[in-house]
């Protein structure tokens, strides 16, 4: 009876522990282990939720009995439960992480409100992701959202409010400009049900109103996920937020902005968006010019979070390559590259959480002599890097390798010839702090500096880990995304 | 505020028929216009005229920033719960049809929980932003 409901508890178990949390003012250690179990709980969900619909295809839930199209609908297919296992996978490994970092980072009495407002960030991104309905996903959207802000307005220094409140403003506008375009959609089709817009919608798709509403749509979407023109907000929100906020909201947050993109463009307009509008083409040049402006402007930063967050936007600079390819090798790279990117960028962040706790700064050149220190939390960082790389036996290989096989699909060596770039420019960065760490004595004066504690250092080297094995047994991420994106291209099953 | 008699015995009047009215808008959103996002704003306005006129410590009095954070959570908890309600007595959740024998009646007893959540939260949210404005929840 359970499995028919896996859909809304999915959402529903982590919206109503939210407000329980504040049960446990004076406790912080009961809010995290309450979080703590909620977040296994919701991963638990995902990967039964996986497999349901590995074996028995798209999963479809009625919110109060009311069929769709009139009613809500919850609607899990292969990408969404994939995108499902990233958000609830990461998040359990976070919050096993959490508890050390937090007490350090944020003060004793607004340790509560930490755990609440991420189990709000956590609900609204499963329900992002789970919902089948183009308004409920803008309420979702707006729950991890304002939920996200107040995460990143924790952080220790007084610019982590400043950093909050661009990313408010920025962020408002994006959603915004995300419900304008579901009006126009609206206004049209009369529905706001997805499978309903994606069977009304190609009659309509050539008019002037769906002209502005995929406009409207893929501004808004992008400024959520990070698009390299408007990601202004992203350095600054990923370098003052504290850092388990910084691994959790890198490795979800924009995962799950680029699963709305997908949806819009290849679910609600089935691709017929590109001949009106050639937002694939715009798409594919601000790809590459993230890839390689943002991996440029990382090889300068003091700051080693700041650096992983512009690293970042290149990154999704990969994804959205692939993405405007518009082919299934493309799309498969991109719907990958999700999942491997939320795994490495999960465990880089986590080392410099760890790093954080120990010298209380993130900057490059603070991080000398560390290599001998803190010899585990270093060495996750190397592979992490090597990942971020794309060397061979890890997730950023595999990431890559599909990537250039999308573009020698369609002959185009020049773009093979850009991505070796742009990881070439990503060794330059991650050597950076790798010299530092290793190379570098620690000066005289500096206090003694001891390894992070177990429990910090378990979930980060299970990231690393992942990364490795995921590098080499790829049945699970390739055959997923492979199928992912096949169903989005409306090719096999 | 001591000395403006005219405002406190116009406030005091009318303070129980704002919140009286706020009641009328929760209760008739059934049949009306209204529901419990208005009703919370304006039953959260009756208690914040309340404190503008007799001083914010005496709002903090008949309301502590404690017990209006358990509301804020309470209403949000009533309206999962009823959801929760649907999912244990066999329907979807959210399913109010399951909610009493007769489907209608269910229909009614789940908007009107489901509302009177909304109005909760939404009236202790009300306060609570009045609270930090007022700089009295610094820290507490």
């Amino acid at each position: 009876m359970i499995s028919a409901h896996l859909p809304i508890l999915q959402v529903v178990v982590p919206l109503i522990a939210a407000p329980l949390g504040l049960l446990f003012r004076r406790t912080p250690n009961l809010a995290w282990l309450l979080t703590l179990v909620i977040s296994w709980l919701t991963l638990a969900i995902s990967v039964a939720l996986l497999a349901q619909v590995l074996t028995g295809g798209p999963i479809s839930y009625e919110l109060g009995s009311w069929a769709p199209p009139w009613g809500i609908e919850y609607r899990i297919d292969i990408l969404s439960a994939f995108v499902l296992l990233i958000v609830s996978g990461v998040g359990a490994l976070v919050i096993l992480y959490a508890r050390q970092s937090v007490e350090a980072e944020i003060p004793g009495d607004r340790i509560y409100l930490f755990y609440t407002m991420y189990l709000l960030a956590l609900a609204g991104l499963l329900g992002i992701v789970t919902t089948g309905d183009a308004f409920n996903l803008f309420v979702f959207l707006e729950i991890s959202s304002l939920s996200s802000y107040v995460l990143i307005a924790l952080g220790a220094e007084r610019r982590a409010l400043t950093a909050a409140f661009r990313y408010l403003v920025l962020g408002t506008i994006g959603a915004t400009f995300y419900v304008i375009g579901v009006g126009l959609m609206y206004q049209m089709t009369g529905t706001l049900n997805i499978a309903d817009l994606a069977a009304r919608l190609p009659d309509v798709v050539q008019t002037r109103t769906m002209l502005v509403a995929i406009g409207f749509l893929t501004v808004g979407i992008g400024l959520k996920l990070g698009l390299f023109p408007v990601h202004v907000w992203l350095p600054n929100a990923y370098t003052y937020a504290p850092s388990v906020v910084t691994a959790f909201l890198a490795a979800t947050a924009t995962k799950v902005a680029v699963y709305v993109l997908l949806r819009m463009y290849y679910t609600v307009f089935q691709g017929h968006l590109f001949a009106p509008l050639p937002v694939d083409e715009i798409l594919f040049v601000l790809g590459i010019l993230a890839m390689l402006a943002m991996s440029a402007v990382a090889i300068f930063q003091t700051n080693a979070k700041r650096l992983l967050a512009y690293s970042s936007v290149a990154q999704i600079g990969y994804m959205i390559l692939g993405i405007s390819l518009v082919t299934v090798t493309g799309l498969t790279a991109g719907v990958l590259h999700l999942f491997n990117h939320a795994l490495m960028k999960a465990a880089l962040f986590l080392a410099l959480g760890c790093v954080f706790l120990r010298i209380r700064s993130a900057k490059v050149d603070d991080m000398a002599g560390l290599g001998k220190a803190m010899p585990w939390t270093m060495a996750a960082f190397v592979l992490g890097g090597f990942s971020l790389i794309g060397v061979p036996l890890t997730v950023g290989f595999i990431s890559k390798w599909y990537l250039i096989l999308a573009a020698l699909e369609k002959d185009w060596w020049w773009l093979a010839a850009i991505i070796l770039i742009s990881s070439l420019l990503a060794v330059i960065y991650i050597w950076r702090v790798v010299e530092v760490a290793y190379f570098r004595a620690r000066p005289a004066e500096a206090p003694p500096v001891t390894e992070a504690p177990l429990f910090m250092l378990v979930p980060m080297w299970a990231l690393v880990l992942a990364n490795i094995y995921f590098g080499i047994d790829t049945d699970l991420t390739v055959g997923t995304a492979a199928r992912a994106a096949q169903f989005l291209m409306g090719v096999g099953s | 505020m001591n000395r403006h008699s005219i405002l406190r015995v116009v406030a005091k009047f009318m303070i129980p028929y704002i919140m009286l009215f706020a009641l009328y808008v929760q209760f008739h959103g059934d049949f009306g216009p209204g529901g419990g996002f208005q009703a919370g704003v304006i039953f959260a306005v009756g208690f914040i005229l309340y404190a503008l006129i007799f001083g914010i410590e005496n709002g903090r009095k008949v309301l502590p920033a404690g017990v209006n954070r358990i509301l804020l959570a309470g209403g949000v908890l009533l309206y999962a719960g009823v959801g929760v309600a649907g999912l244990l007595l066999e329907g979807n959740y959210l399913d109010y049809f399951v909610l009493a024998h007769d489907p209608v009646h269910g229909q009614h007893l789940g908007i009107l929980l489901v509302e009177l959540g909304v109005g909760i939260t939404v009236a202790s949210t009300m306060i609570a932003l009045f609270y930090v404005f007022s700089g009295q929840d610094v820290r507490r």
